[in-house]
């Protein structure tokens, strides 16, 4: 029954090594100074823009991974809350006035709600037919936002220039956009964190691996998978909200595409399914790969580009099924397995 | 005066329900034996209608003459697929199969565009175009033997899964690939044969559709939500289900577009799909 009995053990949380800094700790440290030092040393409008979009589309593929990397429940409809999120602060921002910052979190909240009839209605079904249904699920909010005049139909709404500024969350250069989406990032980064810490980790992934014993042990699938899919979308609306106040303009189809909720379970996939830092990877490749196939090859119209993308994606998806960081955690696991084999063997040739 | 168009309305959205029917058995085949969902299954549609196209425009012959070689063509492109990239992740989880099989969706749109042009191309004149009326109702030619070819095509698929020999190796690896494989029935072949006539199945209904719709590189998009929706009315695995499920959404799908407005019409299959699948998770014809 146990299908991944072997990875169990390195999925499972370690202890806070409080006593010394672990060689980890450093890593991520030096890491979170280069990435806050970044936009210091990279000037360059163009450059800092790449980098926005590496840290939105990681934020969106952190937010996807806790219910479909650690619950499991692959949904291809995300999209839906992302653009709940840049729609509602939209709204609430240039129709009514409402400080951006506050319709963000309107929006998180929003998406939210609407997640609960959605994960209701989709959670009975298991594997392709829940994929299938979130995919539904998004066209037909998606169908509703293009014919709905009040928030610009088809042709979608501009938020005006206001005055540039952190109270309007409009500015005129790059920095601070990425400032706020690398903050959001670690926030929702450490809510996954905090997730995977608590006694909810361990039921997500009950729920992945073992349904029928988790629900026989009395956690009640549904609920756990509600939570789950709330926190997501909640997360996934704050980052619509602010691709919504980057780009100051939002339609249904940069916002609510399918394409969208593809790249979402995309970016975890490639990096690394269900890891804390596989969707970081995993965005930082597809936006490389998406941004520089674009750029040398996208002038032609000739769909060059989209052809070395899919090529890419399908090479990955062929050959490294668990993503990057899966591949590198499953070598660096079958190293130490390979020691501790080692190690037992020499004991026993000692006894 | 209104009757007359009401049954206007529902005999073409029973028309071209016979061709989602026959888009989404290709992908339920697929399914039913290798538990993939086909993301470029609309792709397959889309190299269907090409292949009509160019062999209409570069040697003048009609479309409906050459849907034995389109049929051919997609059978071989569907095998090869198969024994290049498909056969890889036959055990991957499930997720690398969807993202394989959207990457390849992205590829083969990719390419099309690159040799054909991002243009909207159409078959003018071909034998089959202009109107024929059928007890008081007008029906456009195409439309008419579309459904119609659909119906024949669907036919011998039936036939071949239930009457020949191979057929039912194909249906046994379906019901159980290991039992199937113990009676010495190769599932690898049986792999590429599904995939095989999966592609033709959607090559098929590109072709009968190329006369009376317009050719572009993204043309499979409008076909695949629709066959994802069929194939869970149906059943996955199920081609009677597809059918009955397909000629169901062709129908609701033109009536809800008469009676609510054209741009409402996918969401009202959707809303029906979602509705369905709420009480009966299997599908309609679906074993549980």
């Amino acid at each position: 029954m146990l299908k991944n009995i072997d990875s169990l053990p390195s999925s499972l949380p370690v202890p806070l090594g409080a006593a010394r800094p672990t060689r980890r700790t450093v890593l991520l440290l030096a890491l979170l100074l280069v990435a806050l030092a970044l936009p210091l040393i990279v000037t360059s409008p163009s450059h800092q823009n790449l980098a926005i979009l590496m840290l939105m589309a990681a934020q969106i593929g952190v937010s996807w991974n806790i219910v479909g990397g650690y619950a499991g429940q692959v949904s291809l409809g995300h999209a839906a809350f992302y653009g709940i999120g840049a729609y509602t602060s939209t709204i609430l921002f240039s129709l009514f006035g409402i400080n951006p910052w506050f319709a963000m979190l309107a929006g998180g909240v929003i998406a939210a709600l609407v997640s609960l009839p959605v994960g209701w209605s989709c959670f009975r079904l298991k594997g392709h037919y829940f994929a299938m249904a979130t995919i539904a699920v998004a066209e037909i909010i998606q169908i509703v936002f293009t014919n709905w005049d009040f928030a610009g139909a088809a042709v979608g709404l501009t938020i005006p220039m206001n005055e540039s500024g952190w109270a309007n969350m409009i500015f005129d250069d790059k920095a601070p956009y990425y400032y706020i989406a690398l903050g959001l990032l670690l926030l929702t980064m450490l809510a996954n964190f905090a997730i995977e810490r608590s006694y909810l980790g361990y039921y997500f992934r009950a729920i992945k691996d073992e349904p029928d014993a988790a629900r026989s042990l009395g956690v009640s699938l549904s609920k756990y998978k509600q939570i789950a899919f709330a926190v997501s979308s909640f997360f996934t609306a704050m980052g619509g909200s602010l691709y919504a106040q980057k780009e100051l303009y939002i339609d249904p189809g940069s916002v609510l595409g399918t394409g969208l909720s593809i790249k979402m379970a995309l970016v975890s996939i490639l990096g690394g399914i269900g890891t804390l830092f596989g969707p970081l990877v995993g965005a930082g490749l597809l936006t490389a790969i998406e941004e520089g196939t674009r750029t040398m090859f996208g002038g032609s119209g000739r769909g060059t580009d989209l052809i070395i993308y899919a090529a890419l994606i399908i090479v990955i998806a062929v050959y490294y099924p668990n993503g990057i960081l899966g591949y590198i955690k499953s070598k660096i696991a079958r190293r130490k397995a390979g020691k501790a084999q080692a190690a037992i063997s020499a004991q026993e040739v000692v006894k | 005066m209104t009757f007359s168009i009401l049954v206007q309305t529902l005999a073409s959205g029973l028309l071209i329900g016979l061709i989602y029917a026959l888009v989404a058995i290709g992908l339920t085949l697929i399914f039913g034996v290798m538990d993939i969902v086909n993301f470029s299954h609309g792709e397959f549609l889309m190299f269907g209608m090409y292949s009509s196209f160019w062999l209409f425009t570069l040697y003048a012959l009609d479309p409906i003459f050459t849907l034995p070689l389109t049929a051919l063509f997609l059978f071989g492109l569907g095998t090869l697929l198969y024994k290049l990239v498909i056969r890889k992740i036959t055990n991957a989880p499930m997720v690398s199969q969807i993202f394989t099989t959207f990457g390849l969706m992205i590829l083969f749109r990719g390419i099309a565009q690159f040799f054909w042009k991002a243009d909207f191309r159409t078959i003018e004149n071909s034998l089959v175009s202009g109107q024929v009326s059928l007890a008081g109702i007008q029906i456009g030619e195409p439309q008419l033997t579309a459904g119609l070819g659909a119906i024949i095509v669907t036919a011998v698929i039936y036939l071949f899964l239930t009457r020949t020999r191979l057929g039912a190796a194909l249906e046994a690896t379906a019901a159980d690939k290991e039992a199937a494989q113990l009676m010495g029935i190769d599932s690898q072949k049986m792999f590429a044969l599904a995939w095989g006539v999966g592609a033709a199945c959607a090559g098929v209904a590109g072709a009968l559709l190329s006369t009376f719709f317009p050719i572009f590189p993204e043309v499979g998009a409008n076909f695949i939500l629709i066959a994802f929706v069929v194939v869970n009315l149906g059943g996955f695995g199920s081609v009677v289900g597809a059918l009955i499920a397909g000629v169901l959404v062709g129908v609701i799908e033109v009536m809800g577009g008469f009676f609510l407005g054209p741009q409402y019409k996918m969401a009202i299959v959707l809303v029906l799909f979602l509705t369905v699948l709420m009480f009966r998770p299997q599908g309609l014809l679906g074993k549980a």
